[in-house]
């Protein structure tokens, strides 16, 4: 253990001091406990730490390999870039929010027993829902209410899942799931999937994150889904209808995207979009496809948070966040301009920016594994990615028509940590091989060949053309659009009514017949019952009583107890005997 | 600096420049594309010059036209006040 410092500990005990320090004390604290976990990370070996045994059940708190380790390494730098996006803050709830929503990821990410990942999973909804709540108003208590409820039901349906395998395997061991795809199994993947956000347990993410704090929502695009895409990977390689579900996810983010107006939401699409290249390449399962998903993984946690922060900066500052009330903001804030087109280039996988080395990848594995078709799903998912991110965000948040806001860039820190984002963005587009090297498995793949540069290049620049011809076509509009969470916001509001309203009338009428009608003659049936019990039973009864005890006196006063008297009987007994046996024979 | 590499995107007394900037960036993609080796390409598509513009333009296309069908015709796209 003294080689090993688990991160997590880290961050949730760090963040019991917060609420006590304030000023730069408060502040150099919070930067402090994110550098020490990434030189825990860092600086941590291979293995198994805390196993045990814990009512009955194997532990293991921490199992320490590469897979985890690239995921605890990019968690750990996100909750940096996070916590200097956050410093500003003077209430210091979300701060103590992020670090245990961080602190849980990371749970999860080193657990090598499943009640250890489960207690972790349930933390990781129940802080970053504060998040959602630290927001107030009326509609994110509502969204954050929600976002709760789907995760717990996600984490019922995952604890389900693993009881089911404990029973049937006789090993609660975190690892690469073996043979049947039974109950158990498929439990234990819908409550990861939920968290990955695969359609049509998506709509809490959408949902959630664009009525999130400005700082909170940075946290949010980066952990929960990422953490779901890491069991997947471990749990889950080569499972082909993840192959499916995550085609189903790239494309269905980026056609929700089109009709989005609130600028967070269409992001979170985008998130959508994106895991589901994670989820397509953990399905595809082959060495280069899980080296892509993870590698993409981790440069989306930088380029998404990027992109979170620049549409933060702008809620920060104007205080609105729908595409048809924003517009003109390239003159005040050229920075953020600036920073949040690294981002949406790194999204969008420009050549020299994190998106190419990693989202070509997998897009590779699948071409190498003969899925023509994933391919091209892919492919054109990218160009949509461009279409929002890269090219109808920023057209209508910055440029486009001049709403006159009186706009200026955000405080210092929030500059800073885009900055800090858009660095790396740039350095993992430019020198891949750090991250490859990373990866858990040997990478056998060159990002930059000229086919490939052109063909992205192609399908990137054609796509602007189609955005400038049809720009019109895109202008936001003030509407919403459905998505499953109809089915728990609408859905139940029916359900209400129909309690509330045939069901409640129904079981009135019920109780009014009852009252009216069943019950006085159930009374007098009663009462009629009790007479007739009474008078007629009993008598019967006690009359049969009285009767024997009369037979049993009368019985009596015959043993007298003279022998004469029973030789006089028996000599009587005889002559009725024979005189009956006399006639009845005859 | 960045703020004159901001404006050239925004202001519109650029729109000219930029609109020619981005025809020729245009032209010489494709161009480049016929250049560059297609030894490893797996598919047949990969092995046409300039499949993956007519891809891109094509995706895009369809992406926001579906989603528009889906939005008007369909009945995704609602009123804000839809929830309340």
């Amino acid at each position: 253990m003294t080689d090993f410092i688990h991160p997590a500990l880290l961050f949730i005990l760090g963040a019991l001091p917060i609420p006590f320090l304030r000023g730069s004390i408060g502040k150099a604290y919070l930067l402090l406990i994110p550098t020490l976990a990434i030189l825990a990370v860092l600086t941590m070996e291979p293995g198994s730490y805390g196993e045990a045994r814990f009512i009955g059940q194997e532990i293991v708190i921490a199992k320490v390999d590469k897979l985890s380790i690239v995921f605890a390494t990019v968690f750990t730098v996100m909750a940096l870039i996070g916590t200097v996006y956050a410093l500003h803050l003077t209430r210091t709830g979300q701060h103590v929010a992020a670090f245990i929503y961080v602190g849980s990821a990371l749970g999860v990410v080193f657990a090598g027993d499943y009640l250890t990942l489960y207690l972790f999973w349930e933390g990781m909804a129940f802080a970053s829902a504060y998040l959602v709540f630290a927001q107030g108003g009326d509609k994110a208590i509502r969204a954050g209410f929600r976002y709760l409820m789907v995760h717990i039901a996600g984490g019922v349906c995952l604890l389900g899942g693993v009881v089911l395998h404990r029973l049937a395997t006789g090993s609660s061991l975190f690892g690469p799931i073996e043979g049947e795809m039974g109950v158990a199994v498929y439990l234990i993947l819908a409550g990861f999937i939920l968290n990955a956000a695969v359609p049509p347990l998506n709509a809490w993410l959408t949902d959630a994150y664009p009525e999130a704090t400005v700082t909170g929502a940075v946290f949010m695009s980066a952990f929960t889904t990422k953490t779901a895409v890491y069991v997947l990977a471990r749990a889950f390689p080569g499972t082909e209808l993840l192959v499916w579900l995550g085609i189903a996810m790239a494309l269905y983010g980026v056609i929700y995207a089109v009709l989005e107006n609130d600028c967070r939401r269409l992001l979170a699409y985008h998130i959508v979009s994106q895991v589901g290249y994670m989820v397509a390449g953990v399905g595809i399962g082959t060495e280069m496809a899980v080296n892509g998903a993870t590698s993409h993984a981790f440069a989306h946690i930088l380029y998404k948070a990027l992109l979170f922060m620049g549409a933060g900066a702008v809620i920060h500052v104007t205080g609105r966040r729908k595409l048809t009330e924003l517009g003109g903001l390239y003159k005040s804030m050229p920075l953020t301009v600036t920073l949040y087109m690294v981002g949406a280039l790194a999204i969008s996988a420009f050549p020299f920016f994190s998106g190419f080395v990693t989202k070509s990848m997998v897009v590779a594995a699948a071409g190498q594994d003969h899925r023509a078709l994933v391919v091209l799903a892919l492919t054109m998912a990218s160009s949509g990615t461009f279409l929002h991110t890269g090219l109808k965000l920023p057209y209508y948040m910055f440029f486009g028509k001049d709403q006159g806001l009186g706009a200026r860039e955000p405080p210092g820190n929030m500059l800073v940590a885009m900055g800090m984002a858009a660095v790396l963005c740039i350095a993992i587009g430019v020198f891949p091989r750090p991250l490859y090297a990373m990866l858990p498995y040997p990478v056998d793949f060159e990002p930059y060949t000229g086919l490939h540069i052109t063909e992205s290049l192609g399908v990137l620049m054609f796509t602007a053309l189609g955005f400038v011809i049809f720009l019109r076509a895109l202008d936001p509009e003030n509407k919403i659009s459905l998505d499953t969470d109809w089915f728990y916001r609408k859905g139940a509001r029916y359900f209400m009514w129909l309690a509330e309203r045939p069901l409640a009338r129904y079981e009135k009428a019920v109780s009014e017949v009852s009252e009216t009608t069943a019950l006085p003659f159930l009374h007098g049936s009663a009462r009629e019952g009790f007479r007739i019990d009474l008078n007629g039973v009993d008598a019967v009864v006690n009359g049969v009583a009285r009767s024997i005890l009369g037979g049993g006196a009368a019985l009596r006063r015959l043993q007298t107890g003279v022998v004469t008297h029973y030789v006089l009987a028996m000599i009587a007994g005889l002559i009725a005997a024979a005189v009956v046996f006399a006639v009845a024979w005859r | 600096m960045i703020k004159r590499v901001v404006d050239f995107f925004g202001d519109e007394e650029w729109a000219k420049q930029r609109r020619r900037l981005f025809y020729l960036a245009l032209v010489l993609i494709v161009a480049a594309d016929f250049l560059v080796s297609r030894e490893h390409a797996e598919y047949v598509w990969e092995r046409l010059p300039g499949w993956s513009a007519v891809y891109g333009f094509g995706s895009c296309v369809l992406l926001i036209f579906v989603s528009k069908f889906l939005g008007h015709r369909i009945g995704l796209m609602r009123r804000e006040d839809y929830y309340d």
